[in-house]
C-alpha cells in the first residue's frame, strides 16, 4: 500500500525482488508431489500424448542420423522439450491456431501430421506443401491450423496477436497459441506483441520455451531478470511459470490459460522451464559451450520417462508396449524416409508461383527465358530439366560439373 | 460529381470498403477518434466501432506484425504508418513476412488482404524525417505491390483496388497533395487497375515519366517545354511494383527519348530499374541517353528543400537536354 512516506521519499523497487514460483505436479519417478492433484486426463488422451512424445523423439533421432549420413541438409530437434510442446498442444482445441518457432514438431505430431508429411517437407519434394522453398523443418498445415514456420526469429509473436484478434472478431471461440524460445523473447517483436495483445484484449497464449540456450548463449547472458515471466507484469498480463518437463503441469496450466484467453479475451504468458537436451540444430555442437555434466543432470529429468513412469503407475502402459511402439515407429520413419527421398522435386514452374496470387507478366518472361536456357544445358540443371521434359536423360545428382566457358 | 481533396477521397474509399465488408479494419497510431494526424480516418471509429477502427501503441513492427496475423486469419487490415519515414522499424515484418507469406507456405497461407497506407514525400518543410520516399527499398522485394496515386480521383480508385487486391499492397500517399490536390471524385464505388500506367498527355518528342506528387512537377515542366515547341508524352506509372513495362516501352519506341523523375535519391532509385529495362528493350530506338531527375544522394534537407527537390525547372532542363542531344 502506498503511504505518505512512500510518495515523499525516493523509494526504488528493484527487479531483484521479483521471483516467480514454478508450477509442478509430477515427480521424476512418476508419482505426484505431496498435495498435488493430477488434471483430468482420460486414458485415451494420456496415451495419445505419450505416443506423440515418443513419435517425436523417434523422428528426431532418425532424422538427425539421416542428416549425419548426408541424406538431409539440416535438422532441428525437440528433444528434452516434448512435454512442454505436446502438453501445450494437448490443452488446445484442435481448431485453435498454433504459431510455432521451429522446434515444436511435437505439436504437429499431436494434431496428426503424418511422417510422410514431415518427410516431404524435409526433403523438399513435389509433395512438400511449401513446394521446396524453405529449409528442412519449416512445416505448415492449413488443415491442422498450424502456421507455416518462418525463419526470422520472433516474427510470429505479433502475428499471433493479430491472428487472435481476428479470431475474437469472428466470435467462434478459438484462440492462438504462439511458441517461441527465451532467446526470441529479446527481439523487439516480443515486446510489440505483448503490448499489442494486452491493449487490444486478444485471446492469445504466448508460450515461451525457456530451454536454457539460444544456440550457444546461455539464458544468464540473455536476460538479467528472473526469466521471461516477470515481463508480463509490465503489460498487465496473466502469467504462469511451469515445469516444462512435467506433462501434467503443462497440460493443466495451458488448459487454464486457454480458458482465460477464450472466456475473457485476455492474453496469457506461459514460461515453461526446460532444457534443450539436443544441439540447437544439426549445424551446432553444444560440447563447445556447455558441460556433459550439465546435460546429464537434465537427462535425468527426461520428460518422456517421467510420463512413462506415471502411465505405468496408472496401469495404462508396460514395457512390452513400449518396445513394440518404439520398433513400429522406427520402422515407419525409415520407410517413409525412403519414399520421400525418391520423389522428384517440385516442378520448375513453382519457382515463380505464389509470389503473387497470379504470375505477373515480368515473372512469366523471366521463367520463359530460364526454360530456354535450361533446354540448352539440361545436364547442368537436372532437376529443372526433368520437370520440363520427363523423358530427358539426366544424371540423378545435382553435382554435375557445369559447362565451363560456354560462351 | 462532388469535389474532394485527397484526404477526403481516401476517407471516402475507406468508408466504402468498411461498409461493404465487415472484415475490413483500419488501425495505426492516432487513427481512432482523432482520425489520424492527417484526418484520413476521420469518423470511421464513430461509424464502425472501436473494434474495427482503433489506435495502436506506438510500435510500427507491432502494427505490421499484428496486421500480418490478421490478414493470415482472413481479415482485411488497412494498417497506417503515420509517416513513410517511420516504416523502417516494420521493415522485417514487411519484407520478410508480408512479402513472403504466400510463397513460403506454398499458398497454404497468405496475407493478400493487407494494405499498408503511408504518407510519403517532401515539399512540406518536413526535414529529413518527414519527407522521405522509400518506395525503392520495397520495390526490391518480390511479393509486394506498390501503388502511388497522384490526385483524389486516383487515390480513391486505387485504394479501393488495393484493399480488394489478392496481394499485399503498400499504398504511398503524397502528403504534399493531401489538401492541395482537389478534384472531382465520383461518389460511387469504383476501382482503378493496379499495375497499369496512365498516359496523361500524348506527344512525339520525348517521354516524361513519374508518379505521385511528381506528376504535378512534370506537368509544369512540360508546359514550359511545349512553349518551346517540344512535344512531350507524359506517363504516370501509378504502380511501382509490378510496373507497366509495356506502356513505357511503347511510348519510348515512339518518342525515342525518356526522362524519369522521382524525389528519392538517385543511387538505387526506381528510375534506375526503369532505365535498365528500357535500354534493354528500346536500345536501337533511343535518340538520347535516358535522363534521371531525382533528389540528391543525401538525407532529405530542411532549409534547402527547394534546392534539393527535382522541381519543374530541373525536369524542364532535362527535357531540353534530351531533345538537343
Amino acid at each position: 500500500m502506498t503511504t505518505t512516506q512512500d510518495i515523499h521519499s525516493p523509494q526504488f523497487l528493484s527487479g531483484d525482488e521479483f521471483s516467480i514460483p514454478t508450477f509442478r505436479l509430477l515427480q521424476q519417478d512418476g508419482t505426484l508431489f505431496e498435495g498435488a492433484e493430477a488434471p483430468e486426463l482420460e486414458r485415451d488422451q494420456a496415451l495419445k500424448i505419450y505416443h506423440t512424445m515418443v513419435a517425436t523423439r523417434v523422428l528426431d533421432e532418425r532424422m538427425m542420423a539421416a542428416q549425419r549420413q548426408g541424406r538431409l541438409s539440416f535438422y532441428m530437434q525437440c528433444t528434452g522439450e516434448e512435454a512442454a510442446v505436446v502438453g501445450a498442444a494437448a490443452a488446445l482445441d484442435d481448431a485453435d491456431m498454433i504459431m510455432a518457432q521451429y522446434r515444436e514438431q511435437g505439436a504437429l505430431v499431436y494434431r496428426g501430421f503424418s511422417y510422410d508429411e514431415f518427410m516431404n517437407q524435409l526433403f523438399g519434394n513435389e509433395l512438400d506443401y511449401g513446394k521446396g522453398r524453405q529449409m528442412p523443418i519449416h512445416y505448415g498445415s492449413r488443415k491442422l491450423h498450424y502456421m507455416t514456420i518462418s525463419s526470422p526469429l520472433a516474427t510470429q509473436i505479433p502475428q499471433a496477436a493479430g491472428y487472435a484478434y481476428g479470431q475474437k472478431l469472428a466470435g467462434e471461440g478459438y484462440c492462438t497459441l504462439c511458441f517461441f524460445g527465451e532467446g526470441a523473447a529479446s527481439e523487439g517483436d516480443f515486446h510489440a506483441a505483448l503490448n499489442m495483445a494486452a491493449v487490444h484484449e486478444v485471446p492469445v497464449i504466448f508460450f515461451c520455451r525457456n530451454n536454457g540456450y539460444a544456440i550457444s548463449t546461455p539464458s544468464i547472458e540473455q536476460f538479467a531478470a528472473d526469466g521471461v515471466a516477470p515481463r508480463a507484469f509490465g503489460y498487465r498480463m496473466h502469467v504462469i511459470r511451469v515445469d516444462g518437463n512435467d506433462i501434467l503441469a503443462v497440460l493443466s496450466a495451458t488448459r487454464e490459460a486457454r480458458r482465460i484467453a477464450v472466456e475473457h479475451n485476455k492474453p496469457v504468458l506461459i514460461e515453461a522451464m526446460s532444457y534443450r537436451l539436443a544441439a540447437h540444430s544439426s549445424s551446432d555442437d553444444p560440447s563447445g559451450y556447455r558441460s556433459k555434466k550439465e546435460e546429464e543432470a537434465w537427462r535425468e529429468k527426461d520428460p518422456i520417462l517421467r510420463m512413462q513412469h506415471w502411465l505405468i503407475a496408472q496401469g495404462w502402459w508396460n514395457d512390452d508396449e513400449e518396445k513394440a511402439l518404439q520398433e513400429a515407429l522406427r520402422r515407419e520413419v525409415l520407410e517413409t524416409m525412403k519414399r520421400a527421398e525418391k520423389r522428384p522435386p517440385p516442378p520448375l514452374d513453382s519457382l515463380v508461383s505464389d509470389v503473387y496470387a497470379d504470375v505477373t507478366p515480368a515473372l512469366q518472361r523471366q521463367l520463359d527465358r530460364l526454360k530456354t536456357h535450361i533446354r540448352q544445358y539440361p545436364e547442368s540443371y537436372p532437376k529443372g530439366a526433368r520437370s520440363l521434359d520427363p523423358d530427358v536423360k539426366v544424371r540423378d545428382d545435382a553435382s554435375n560439373p557445369d559447362v565451363q566457358g560456354g560462351e | 460529381m462532388p469535389t474532394m481533396n485527397m484526404l477526403q477521397a481516401i476517407n471516402n474509399a475507406l468508408d466504402i470498403a468498411m461498409a461493404e465488408d465487415d472484415k475490413v479494419l483500419c488501425f495505426g497510431e492516432d487513427v481512432g477518434i482523432f482520425g489520424g494526424v492527417f484526418r484520413a480516418t476521420s469518423n470511421l471509429q464513430e461509424k464502425y466501432g472501436r473494434a474495427r477502427c482503433f489506435n495502436t501503441p506506438l510500435v510500427e513492427q507491432g502494427i505490421l506484425g499484428f496486421a500480418n496475423g490478421l490478414a493470415a486469419q482472413g481479415s482485411v487490415p488497412v494498417a497506417e504508418i503515420q509517416f513513410a519515414d517511420y516504416i523502417f522499424p516494420a521493415f522485417d515484418q514487411i519484407v520478410n513476412e508480408t512479402a513472403k507469406f504466400r510463397y513460403r507456405s506454398g499458398d497454404l497461407f497468405n496475407v493478400g488482404g493487407l494494405t499498408i497506407r503511408t504518407p510519403y514525400g517532401g515539399g512540406i518543410s518536413g526535414g529529413l524525417y518527414h519527407s522521405q520516399s522509400p518506395e525503392a527499398y520495397f520495390a526490391h522485394t518480390p511479393g509486394l505491390k506498390i501503388v502511388v496515386p497522384r490526385n483524389p480521383y486516383q487515390a480513391k480508385g486505387l485504394l479501393l483496388a488495393a484493399i480488394r487486391d489478392p496481394d499485399p499492397v503498400l499504398f504511398f500517399e503524397p502528403k504534399r497533395l493531401y489538401r492541395a490536390a482537389i478534384g472531382e471524385v465520383p461518389e460511387e464505388d469504383y476501382q482503378l487497375p493496379i499495375g497499369e500506367a496512365e498516359v496523361t498527355r500524348e506527344g512525339t518528342d520525348v517521354t516524361v515519366l513519374g508518379w505521385g506528387a511528381q506528376m504535378e512537377v512534370i506537368e509544369r515542366a512540360v508546359e514550359l517545354a511545349e512553349k518551346e515547341g517540344i512535344s512531350c508524352e507524359v506517363i504516370d506509372l501509378r504502380s511501382i511494383l509490378p510496373w507497366d513495362e509495356e506502356s513505357v516501352v511503347e511510348s519510348v519506341l515512339k518518342t525515342g527519348r525518356l526522362v524519369i523523375t522521382h524525389e528519392a535519391p538517385l543511387t538505387g532509385g526506381f528510375a534506375g530499374e526503369i532505365a535498365a529495362t528500357v535500354q534493354e528493350r528500346c536500345f536501337l530506338y533511343l535518340e538520347s541517353p535516358i535522363a534521371r531527375v531525382t533528389g540528391l544522394d543525401t538525407p532529405f534537407p530542411l532549409t534547402l528543400e527547394k534546392e534539393y527537390l527535382p522541381d519543374h525547372l530541373k525536369v524542364f532542363e532535362a527535357i531540353k537536354a534530351s531533345v538537343a542531344f
